[in-house]
């Protein structure tokens, strides 16, 4: 079996699984905001706030962005790989993205729990 | 591997077939998803933080050329990866996979992904 050091699972069938997973929950949230959003025409803040401090939708919207951690670090992996054939400049650019998948992440922990 | 065998690098020669077009498509749109998700969490951040965050964030999207382009932008990618991503998903269970069917399903992903576009600048403004 090949494994690569840079990739998500160590091994592209465990990539390949986390993508097809990580998609059809993003897929599911996003349906969800969106039906949230046009169901709720004249939204307030209070209705807004309301939802995100429902105990179910924090673990849903974290689900969700741990998802788009993965997902997108899959990704991009996949797109840096195929075309930055400098190893320099494919490890420099990889490593920014993580840096910032992880700034998205504590960032998105923060707009959950904090204030 | 034969080294004499026929290289043909000059991108602008080849003619893309739609799968490959939607393909590519599949990826820049992942990227810009990915760049637009610093407009999104700000968003999320702002309208959850206070009630004036939250008119802030509303009036922007009411109100702001600017903020609507980004939202309509970003939910036109959001349009297409997501019809895309269906697509892959239905070929990973084996449907469609003949030179066809990939060829339908793209029409398919350009159509409905089109459709949805225009629907997000209908919602947008």
């Amino acid at each position: 079996m090949v494994t690569n050091i840079t990739n998500f699972g160590r091994s592209g069938l465990s990539d390949w699984l986390i993508q097809r997973v990580s998609a059809i929950i993003l897929a599911v949230y996003t349906l969800f905001m969106v039906g949230f959003l046009l169901f709720n025409p004249g939204l307030d803040f209070d209705t807004w706030s309301g939802l995100f401090s429902q105990t179910w939708m924090r673990i849903f919207s974290l689900l969700a962005f741990v998802s788009i951690a993965a997902h997108a670090w899959i990704g991009l992996w996949t797109v840096t790989t195929d075309y930055l054939k400098p190893t320099g400049i494919r490890v420099a650019v990889q490593t920014i993205i993580i840096l910032v998948i992880f700034v998205f992440l504590v960032w998105g922990v923060q707009v959950l729990w904090g204030a | 591997m034969n080294s004499k065998r026929p290289v043909n690098l000059d991108l602008s020669t080849i003619t893309f077939p739609l799968p490959a077009l939607t393909s590519i498509a599949h990826r820049i749109t992942g990227i810009i998803l990915f760049i637009g998700l610093i407009f999104a969490f700000w968003a999320l951040d702002v309208s959850l933080s206070s009630p004036q965050g939250f008119e802030a964030v509303r009036d922007a999207l009411a109100h702001n050329i600017l903020a609507k382009l980004v939202a309509w932008g970003l939910l036109s990618a959001l349009a297409f990866h997501f019809v895309a991503g269906i697509k892959h998903l239905l070929m990973d269970i084996n449907i469609g996979v003949t030179l066809e069917g990939g060829v339908r399903k793209s029409q398919i992903t350009v159509v409905v992904s089109a459709v949805l576009v225009i629907l997000a600048g209908v919602w947008v403004w």
